[in-house]
């Protein structure tokens, strides 16, 4: 019997989930087929050995700069390779990349704002004037400091974003936390003599997962494009492997003119960028409706 | 006002601190050896050990960090900036014939965005879901999602293939020959320019379209006030303020944004300077530009802060 219960419990919970994309679906059919397109960008980064027509690494010198043709769709590059090829495994760093930094920089943020707006005291001045010393330099120039200083590959690429990204997730959550800090059922919660921890657990941190979720989803596509100019400017992951930024960094159109280089690279960070943001518009309306029509 | 003012800008001082033990932090701590990061394996190869500390003792690394770190702002608060490796030169020789480059599309770029940006939002808000709306935000949307390094790459490839562009060499500025200096400036601008005007046209329009519903604006109306002054008078100053914020904000995107633009574009200004800088492994010159970001950010952040308080006296009162 007991199992039944559980089976059911998980079987409910399952059930409401697939109601809420459902939804969603229903509601904002603009925004969920931006995300069918995440899907699908997701899933040719993932299966990208599998679609990848040509190896996207081997140079190949009879086939050198090639405008697009029916054998390589988007023309190859002046070593030969086959643009298509990298395009499709350059999904696989900037999607991964993007995602990680933005998760771990809004985690990271998120204690801390957390910490700081509850706390408050000596704790919050103190990290309010780390957080002012943070956001003194732009995001973009703190992160290409960091990945020139550290050495570029994929780690430090993304953990310079993340970090680039902290500050602001500090401010959001921060004030979120004071705010709830004020509210009605907190003291009550401290009256019947519910400890720190657990007001700062059961209480703030619930409030605090709408606004997470949002600034995860509105923000991926800002740092795709963050990812891309720091490839761009050859602080990227490390060539060879392929990332839509170093693609453009390498097309270098005042030399070679070959349009096909920096076209494609480009409006795929464009097409991904425009799909997280459009998504992320339609996930923020749904989790915080007072939102809705800002921005 | 006066007390405002000393308050906001004695708060910017320690901003400012922080900032330059930040960057020298992220310059000498983190990596350890400064020469370790910035000269490949190769080069240590190369070197004898008496070389090396030859070597250290020129740049002065063999002394305390703390004496290193005074060197440096000591550079910097006398103005010089310290010295380029390469070129042995002040660095302030450097930011004072490319700054000014910068300086300028900078500015140019933020008047372009209000320009287009603000009347665009304001019509938009007039008229929601109007056609020119609906076209208006699809565009701005359009525009927040194109990297503007790639829009600048575009242009380079449409002028080359077309116009047989080349990159400017040296910077040239405005009162020695306007019109080459334009020719530099131009397409710099227009790019960050664009991409600024499409999200302050989104601002001003959600700002103006809160403000439309607020009561001053019935009662100006129910007054009998021409809707056009209504508008004017009561409606866009207030709905001025958030994008005036916002400004300040998307500074530093375009700060950051415009070291991709001016690489893209070859224009000789301090965002090429300090990519060059960093593949010719001249550390003080990045250094220094870092700061040289984070100080302009800072100050135009100071200057927008004031402004606000200076439209809106409910700010600097409290």
């Amino acid at each position: 019997m007991e199992s039944t219960l559980a089976e059911r419990a998980a079987q409910t919970r399952m059930s409401r989930s697939a109601d809420a994309v459902g939804n969603f679906v229903r509601r904002s059919p603009w925004h969920a087929f931006w995300g069918l397109v995440i899907i699908v960008l997701v899933a040719m980064a993932a299966l990208a050995p599998v679609i990848a027509p040509y190896d996207p690494i081997e140079p190949n010198v009879s086939r050198m700069r090639l405008a697009p043709d029916s054998h390589n769709w988007t023309g190859t590059d002046i070593v030969g390779r086959d643009v298509t090829s990298r395009l499709i495994y350059g999904a696989r760093a900037s999607l991964f990349i993007a995602v990680s930094s933005v998760v771990l920089g809004t985690l990271v943020g998120g204690v801390w704002g957390l910490i700081s707006g509850f706390v408050g005291g000596k704790i919050d001045l103190v990290s309010e004037r780390f957080v002012e010393i943070l956001l003194a330099l732009p995001g973009l120039i703190l992160a290409y400091l960091l990945v020139l200083v550290l050495g570029a590959n994929f780690w430090t690429v993304i953990g310079a974003l993340a970090i680039s990204r902290v500050p602001t997730v500090v401010r959001v959550i921060r004030s979120v936390a004071l705010s709830v800090r004020e509210s009605m059922y907190v003291d009550a919660a401290l009256t019947i003599g519910a400890s720190r921890a657990r007001i700062v657990w059961k209480h703030i941190a619930p409030q605090c997962i709408a606004p997470l979720i949002v600034l995860v989803t509105v923000d991926i596509g800002g740092v795709i494009i963050a990812e891309a100019s720091l490839s761009y400017l050859g602080v990227g992951i490390a060539p060879p492997t392929p990332s839509w930024g170093r693609m453009l960094g390498d097309a270098n159109p005042t030399l070679y003119p070959m349009w096909w280089l920096v076209a494609f690279p480009g409006l795929l960070i464009t097409l991904t960028v425009l799909a997280f943001n459009l998504f992320g518009d339609g996930i923020r309306d749904a989790l915080d409706p007072r939102l809705r029509g800002t921005t | 006002m006066n007390r405002y003012l000393t308050r906001r800008i004695l708060l910017a001082i320690p901003t400012l601190i922080g900032l330059t033990i930040m960057i020298f932090g992220i310059m000498r701590i983190l990596p350890g050896d400064p020469l370790g990061t910035f000269m490949t394996g190769d080069y240590f190869q190369i070197m004898t050990d008496e070389e090396i500390n030859r070597l250290k003792a020129d740049l002065g690394l063999d002394r305390p960090l703390i004496l290193q770190y005074w060197d440096w702002v000591s550079d910097v608060l006398t103005g010089s900036f310290g010295r380029s490796h390469h070129r042995n030169d002040p660095i302030i020789n450097t930011i004072r014939s490319r700054g000014l480059i910068s300086m300028e599309i900078g500015f140019l770029a933020v008047v372009f965005s209000w320009i287009i940006g603000l009347p665009v939002g304001i019509i938009s808000a007039l008229k929601p879901h109007s056609f020119s709306d609906v076209s208006v935000s699809t565009t701005t949307v359009l525009f927040l999602a194109i990297p503007n390094f790639w829009l600048g790459l575009l242009i380079v490839l449409v002028t080359v293939t077309f116009w047989g562009y080349h990159p400017p060499l040296a910077g040239v500025h405005f009162w020695e020959d306007p019109w080459t200096n334009f020719q530099i400036v131009v397409w710099p601008v227009v790019v960050l320019g664009t991409s600024m005007a499409a999200i302050i046209a989104r601002m001003a329009r959600s700002s103006l379209f809160e403000v439309l519903r607020e009561d001053y604006v019935r009662t100006a109306r129910s007054k009998g006030l021409v809707e056009r002054m209504t508008i004017l008078r009561h409606a866009v100053p207030n709905a001025l303020l958030p994008v005036l914020t916002l400004s300040g904000v998307m500074l530093g995107f375009a700060l950051g944004g415009s070291v991709a633009v001016e690489v893209a574009f070859g224009t000789p200004g301090i965002g090429k300077t300090m990519v060059s800088a960093a593949w010719e492994r001249d550390m003080n010159v990045v250094q220094s530009l870092v700061l040289l970001y984070g100080m302009t950010f800072v100050f135009v952040n100071l200057v927008v802060d004031l402004l606000y308080g200076w439209i809106d006296p409910r700010i600097r009162l409290s």
